[in-house]
C-alpha cells in the first residue's frame, strides 16, 4: 500500500470518528448531566460519604470535608434502596472473598518473582544454578501471574461485587462463578508451572501452553454466566458507566484470548501482528476498562457526588472502544510488517487522547472542591491516584507511538516503565482502592489496622514513582546510546545499571506494600477487627452520631 | 439520559464487538491475507531438526525478552552499522513459528548472530559465563546447560574457558541442550539479499 492509500485510509477513519462525534453532539450528549450519574446513589443519599475502609474518626472527618464542599446534605436515604443494596452485597460476598483471596495470593507471588527478575538484571550471577529461576523464566512468571492471576481475579471480583449492587439484583449463580475461579486458578497454576519447567508457547503474553489455555476458556465462560444472568434479571432500567466498561471487557477478553491462542492458525510475521493486537488489547480492552469501571464507581461513591458529566463518560467509552483496539501495531514500528498497519496504529494511538481527555476532564470535575476528602478516605486516595496515573500513562503511550519518540524508546527499559505506570499505577491502584472498600462489606468487619493501609499506600505510591522515574531515565539513556553508532553497544548496557538498581528499590517497596496488604487481609479473614456497627449495611440510617 | 442516547446491554455488547471486529480486521485479518502469499527468499534455508530443538531452548529460557530478531532500516537506526544486518523483511520469517521478533534490546539483536559470531566454542563459553567473553555483560549464565565433571566422557564437548572462569581441576562439558541452542544461534544468518522489499 502506497503513501497515498495510507493517508487516505487514515483520513477516512478519522472522518468516520468525526461523524460519530458530530452525531453525539446532535443527540445532545454534550449537554448538562441528565441524571444517569446519580443512579449509584439511593434516593436522598447524595452528599453522603461512604468508605468502609476508613475508621470511624476518618469517616466523620470525611463527611465534614464533603459537607464543607457541598452543604446540601439531605434527609435520610431511602431505606428501600439501601435494603436492596444490602441484599445485593450479601449475595456476592462469599464468591467475591474467594476471588480477592486468589488475587492477593497471585499478587504476592508475582511481586516476589518481579523483584527477583529485577535484581538479576544488575546481579547477573545471582541464582543462576536453577533453571526455573533464570531471568527469562522468572520474568515470565511475574508477567503471567499479574496478567492472568492478580489482575483478572481482582477485577472480576470487583465486577462480581459491583454488578449486583449497581443492578439492585442479587447475584445469580454465584456457585458457577466459584467453579469458574477454581478452573481458572487451576489453569494458572498449571501454566506458571509449565513456564517454570520450560514448556512455553513462545509468544509474549501468550506463553502458557494452549492445552492449558482450555481451562481458562472454560473457567472464564463460567465467570461470565452469572454476570450475564444477573444483568438479565436486573431491577433497574439504567446501566451505569461502570457496567458498560465491565460488560464490554467481559465480552472483549474471551474473543482476544480465543483468537490469539488458536493453535496452528498464526504464522511468521502475521503471528507478530496478532501478538501485539492481543498483548496491547489485554491492557486496553480488559485491564483498563475494569480499572476505569472501578474508578467510575468508587470515586463518586466515596464523596457522595455524581460523576460531573455523564455524557463525557459516554464519549470516553465509545472512543476508547473504537480507537484502542487498533493501536497494538505501534509495538512493531520499524519491524518487517506492512507499513499501512503501523501508520494506522500510530494515528489511532494519538486518537486515544480523546477518551483520555474526556476522562481527565470528568475526573477533575468530579473531584474538584473535594480534595480534602483525600486526607480521610483510604479508598479515595488509591482510586484518585489511579485516575491520575491513567491519564499520565495514556498520554505517555500516545506519544511513545510517534516514530520520533519510538525510535529512541522502543526496545529499551523506558517501555517497561510505561507498562508499569499503566498496569500498576492505574489498574492495580484502582483495584486496591476498590478492595479496601469492598472487603469490610464482605467480611462484615472493619480493617483492624488503619496504619497498615497507610503503609501500603505510601510504599506502593513512592515505590512506583521511584520505579517509573528510574526506568524512564535509564531507558532514555539506553536509547540514546544505542542510536549513536559511534558508541559501542555495551555503553547502552552500562548506562542503565544505576537505574536498574533504582528499579529494584522501587519494585521492592511495591512488593513490601503487597506483603503488608496480604497480611492485613489474612489477619482480617481470621476474625480480627471490630465488627461493623449494626445494621451492617446502612449505618447512614442507623447511626447519625458516627 | 435521553432515550436516544440510552445505553442498554445490546448497545454496549454489540457496539463493543463491532469495534473489536474492526480492530481485528485491520491488525489480524488483513495482515493475514497480505502476508499469507509471501514466499521465502531464495537464500533462506529451513531449520534442521537440531536447530529447531535449539530454538525451543531459546524459547524456554526466555532469550526473546532481551534480544530482538528484527534489525531496523538504516534510515531509522544504526542497526546495520553495529553488524546486525540489513532491515528484515516478512519473508525472512517464513520458517519461524512462533515468531521471535522480540521487544527489548537489553542485549544486541541476534538476527545475524551466526554471521557475526560463527564459533561454537565462543557461544558455548559465552552461554556458560557471559562475562568471560563480554566484560560488563548483564546476561545470566546458564550453568545448568552444562556439566562440571572431573574427566569428560568420550564424544563430549569440552568447553575452552579462559582460565580465571574455569572451575579448578574440573572440565565443563556441554549438554545436548546447549549444543542444540548453539546450532540454532549459528543458523541465524539472514545476510542473503532480501527479495521482497517491504511494502511502504
Amino acid at each position: 500500500m502506497g503513501t497515498v492509500e495510507v493517508l487516505l485510509s487514515a483520513f477516512l477513519i478519522s472522518f468516520f470518528a468525526l461523524v460519530i462525534f458530530i452525531w453525539s453532539m446532535r443527540k445532545g450528549l454534550f449537554e448538562g448531566d441528565t441524571g444517569g450519574g446519580s443512579s449509584i446513589f439511593a434516593a436522598n443519599e447524595l452528599g453522603r460519604i461512604e468508605d468502609p475502609s476508613a475508621h470511624a474518626g476518618e469517616r466523620k472527618a470525611l463527611q465534614a470535608a464533603v459537607d464543607d464542599s457541598a452543604p446540601q446534605a439531605s434527609s435520610e436515604a431511602s431505606v428501600r434502596d439501601l435494603q436492596l443494596r444490602a441484599e445485593a452485597d450479601r449475595s456476592s460476598a462469599g464468591v467475591v472473598f474467594v476471588y480477592f483471596a486468589c488475587a492477593i495470593g497471585w499478587l504476592v507471588l508475582a511481586s516476589s518473582a518481579g523483584v527477583v527478575a529485577s535484581i538479576k538484571l544488575h546481579e547477573p550471577d545471582w541464582l543462576t544454578a536453577y533453571s526455573w529461576l533464570t531471568f527469562g523464566r522468572v520474568r515470565t512468571i511475574h508477567l503471567n501471574a499479574i496478567a492472568y492471576g492478580w489482575t483478572p481475579m481482582a477485577g472480576l471480583g470487583l465486577a462480581l461485587w459491583l454488578l449486583p449492587r449497581l443492578l439492585q439484583t442479587p447475584l445469580k449463580g454465584s456457585r458457577i462463578a466459584l467453579l469458574g475461579a477454581v478452573l481458572w486458578n487451576a489453569g494458572l497454576i498449571a501454566g506458571i508451572g509449565a513456564i517454570a519447567a520450560g514448556i512455553n508457547d513462545g509468544m509474549e503474553w501468550l506463553e502458557i501452553p494452549w492445552q492449558v489455555d482450555i481451562l481458562f476458556v472454560i473457567g472464564g465462560a463460567l465467570v461470565g454466566i452469572p454476570l450475564i444472568l444477573t444483568l438479565l434479571n436486573r431491577k433497574v432500567d439504567h446501566l451505569y458507566v461502570s457496567i458498560w466498561y465491565m460488560g464490554a471487557a467481559l465480552f472483549w477478553f474471551p474473543v482476544l484470548f480465543f483468537v490469539a491462542n488458536l493453535p496452528g492458525l498464526h504464522f511468521g510475521v502475521e503471528a507478530a501482528t496478532m501478538n501485539w493486537w492481543y498483548g496491547h488489547n489485554v491492557l486496553g480492552l480488559f485491564f483498563g476498562p475494569l480499572g476505569l469501571a472501578t474508578i467510575y464507581y468508587f470515586l463518586p461513591k466515596v464523596i457522595g457526588r455524581p460523576v460531573q458529566s455523564y455524557n463525557l463518560s459516554l464519549i470516553g467509552f465509545w472512543s476508547l472502544a473504537f480507537f484502542y483496539g487498533q493501536v497494538g501495531g505501534h509495538h512493531l514500528i520499524g519491524g518487517p510488517v506492512p507499513g499501512w498497519m503501523i501508520t494506522l496504529s500510530i494515528v489511532q494511538s494519538m486518537m486515544m487522547l480523546i477518551p483520555v481527555i474526556a476522562f481527565g476532564v470528568n475526573y477533575v470535575g468530579t473531584l474538584h472542591g473535594y480534595y480534602s476528602a483525600l486526607r480521610y478516605s483510604p479508598t479515595l486516595r488509591f482510586v484518585a491516584v489511579a485516575g491520575v496515573f491513567y491519564v499520565m500513562s495514556s498520554v505517555q503511550g500516545s506519544f511513545e507511538a510517534l516514530r520520533a519518540m519510538n525510535t529512541i524508546t522502543h526496545f529499551t527499559h523506558y517501555t517497561v516503565g510505561h507498562a508499569h505506570l499503566g498496569v500498576y499505577g492505574f489498574v492495580a491502584f484502582a483495584f486496591f482502592g476498590g478492595m479496601y472498600f469492598v472487603v469490610p462489606r464482605i467480611m462484615d468487619r472493619e480493617w483492624p489496622f488503619p496504619k497498615l493501609i497507610a503503609a501500603h499506600f505510601w510504599l506502593a505510591f513512592l515505590g512506583i514513582i521511584i520505579y517509573f522515574v528510574s526506568l524512564s531515565i535509564g531507558g532514555l539513556l539506553q536509547g540514546f546510546a544505542m542510536l549513536d553508532a559511534a558508541r559501542p553497544f555495551m555503553d547502552s548496557v552500562a548506562v542503565t545499571i544505576p537505574w536498574l538498581k533504582g528499579r529494584s528499590l522501587g519494585g521492592s517497596m511495591m512488593a513490601l506494600s503487597h506483603f503488608i496488604f496480604a497480611a492485613h487481609f489474612v489477619i482480617m479473614a481470621f476474625g480480627v477487627g471490630k465488627e461493623l456497627e449494626k445494621p451492617t449495611y446502612f449505618r447512614e440510617v442507623g447511626s447519625p452520631a458516627e | 439520559m435521553s432515550e436516544t442516547g440510552a445505553m442498554t446491554e445490546k448497545t454496549v455488547v454489540l457496539g463493543g464487538m463491532v469495534m473489536l471486529a474492526f480492530a481485528t480486521m485491520v491488525l489480524v485479518i488483513l495482515p493475514y491475507f497480505q502476508l499469507k502469499i509471501i514466499t521465502p527468499p531464495k537464500g533462506l534455508k529451513p531449520y534442521t531438526t537440531a536447530q529447531l530443538r535449539g530454538r525451543e531452548i531459546y524459547i524456554r529460557e526466555g532469550c526473546v525478552y532481551c534480544h530482538t530478531q528484527q534489525p531496523r532500516d538504516k534510515s531509522q537506526a544504526p542497526d546495520a552499522t553495529r553488524g546486525w544486518g540489513r532491515a528484515s523483511v516478512a519473508g525472512d520469517y517464513y520458517y519461524d513459528s512462533p515468531h521471535l521478533l522480540g521487544t527489548m534490546r537489553t542485549g544486541p539483536d541476534l538476527f545475524n548472530i551466526g554471521v557475526r559470531q560463527p564459533s561454537a566454542d565462543w557461544h558455548l563459553g559465552h552461554l556458560y559465563q557471559p562475562r568471560a567473553y563480554v566484560p560488563g555483560s548483564i546476561m545470566p549464565g546458564f550453568p545448568y546447560l552444562f556439566d562440571v565433571k572431573d574427566v569428560a566422557d568420550e564424544g563430549e564437548r569440552v568447553l575452552q574457558l579462559p582460565p580465571e572462569f574455569a572451575p579448578p581441576k574440573k572440565v565443563v562439558v556441554a549438554t545436548p541442550a546447549a549444543l542444540d541452542l548453539v546450532k540454532y544461534l549459528q543458523s541465524l544468518d539472514h545476510s542473503y539479499p532480501a527479495i521482497d522489499k517491504p511494502a511502504h
